[in-house]
């Protein structure tokens, strides 16, 4: 309890990354970075491969932006549902960090249920319309691989946040392991604003 | 319990600004500005946002410094990557 208020209140941090109790938060941070560079790799290829081409499809022209506005919101909201998750669990309100967990969980399936929608929708009509091809179309190619390496983090991350909500529920996790899987979610988070710029926007 | 209650209110105007942020992005692309121009604005923006989720829901703000190193290698090395890559990026 101390701790948590402690790390809320913004006073001083409670914990020192080089202590035992936050290892777990160490390893979750080398773990992101890790996966950032995984991340940054394939971005940085996708933009390499861009501007090797002759031609390039307009994003905007072929990807559905409102959709994909409303999936960045989401992950959005969902990450504020995190840290109000883990405010809860910090003030040991079990119900309210029930309510905002399985909101975030929420919030990530319907972000998958609508990647899912866009993908059948995109491989199905609007690419083949286009003439654009899986298997042969750059633009194609890294548009999935981005977004299919990202969808996979996020199945992960509601696959995990579901684990964390009935740890929790056993009796068997604390705030703290909460905080380190909202570490992760908040990472799938960033990365898919960057993502939505780069391969949406731009 | 207050300092608690002032953190949430935070989160709400990080909530907010994030909201607004995405806002700007897609409105900018309607605009028809100048290619780079809105490739700089836009990539501005995503790295702000970026930034505001490390910062405050990741708590990189309250933390050591120990983790925020450990955050800003991976975006250190593909800066690294990208210089590496310009000289076969310009021989196109």
């Amino acid at each position: 309890m101390s701790e948590a208020v402690a790390v809320h209140g913004g006073v001083e941090p409670a914990e020192t990354p080089l202590t035992p109790e936050s290892w777990g938060k160490l390893g979750m941070w080398l773990f992101l970075a890790g996966d950032a560079m995984s991340f940054g790799g394939l971005i940085v290829g996708y933009g390499i491969l861009r501007h090797a081409s002759k031609t390039w499809p307009v994003p905007a022209q072929v990807l559905g932006i409102n959709l994909t506005a409303f999936m960045t919101f989401l992950l959005i909201v969902s990450s504020v549902w995190m840290v109000l998750a883990l405010a809860a669990i910090q003030e040991g309100n079990k119900a309210r960090f029930n309510k905002f967990l399985g909101l975030t969980i929420l919030g990530g399936a319907m972000f998958l249920g609508c990647q899912a929608y866009e993908w059948t929708h995109l491989l199905g009509h609007r690419l083949p319309e286009l003439k654009i091809f899986f298997s042969t179309d750059l633009f194609a190619t890294t548009f999935f691989i981005l977004t299919g390496f990202h969808g996979m983090h996020v199945t992960g991350g509601v696959i995990y946040n579901t684990c964390v909500l009935a740890a929790v529920n056993r009796g068997r996790y604390q705030a703290k392991h909460v905080e380190i899987a909202g570490l992760y979610w908040h990472f799938v988070d960033l990365v898919w604003i960057l993502i939505f710029t780069f391969v949406y926007l731009l | 319990m207050a300092t608690t209650a002032h953190s949430q209110h935070n989160y709400i105007k990080i909530f907010i600004i994030l909201s607004v942020l995405t806002v700007i992005e897609v409105g900018l692309t309607f605009l028809g500005l100048p290619k780079m121009l809105l490739a700089a604005m836009l990539i501005t923006l995503a790295v702000w946002k970026a930034a505001l989720v490390a910062m405050h829901f990741m708590h990189l703000k309250l933390e050591k410094k120990t983790l925020s190193i450990v955050a800003i290698i991976p975006f250190v090395l593909c800066v690294f990557l990208i210089l590496m890559l310009l000289p076969d990026i310009y021989s196109h």
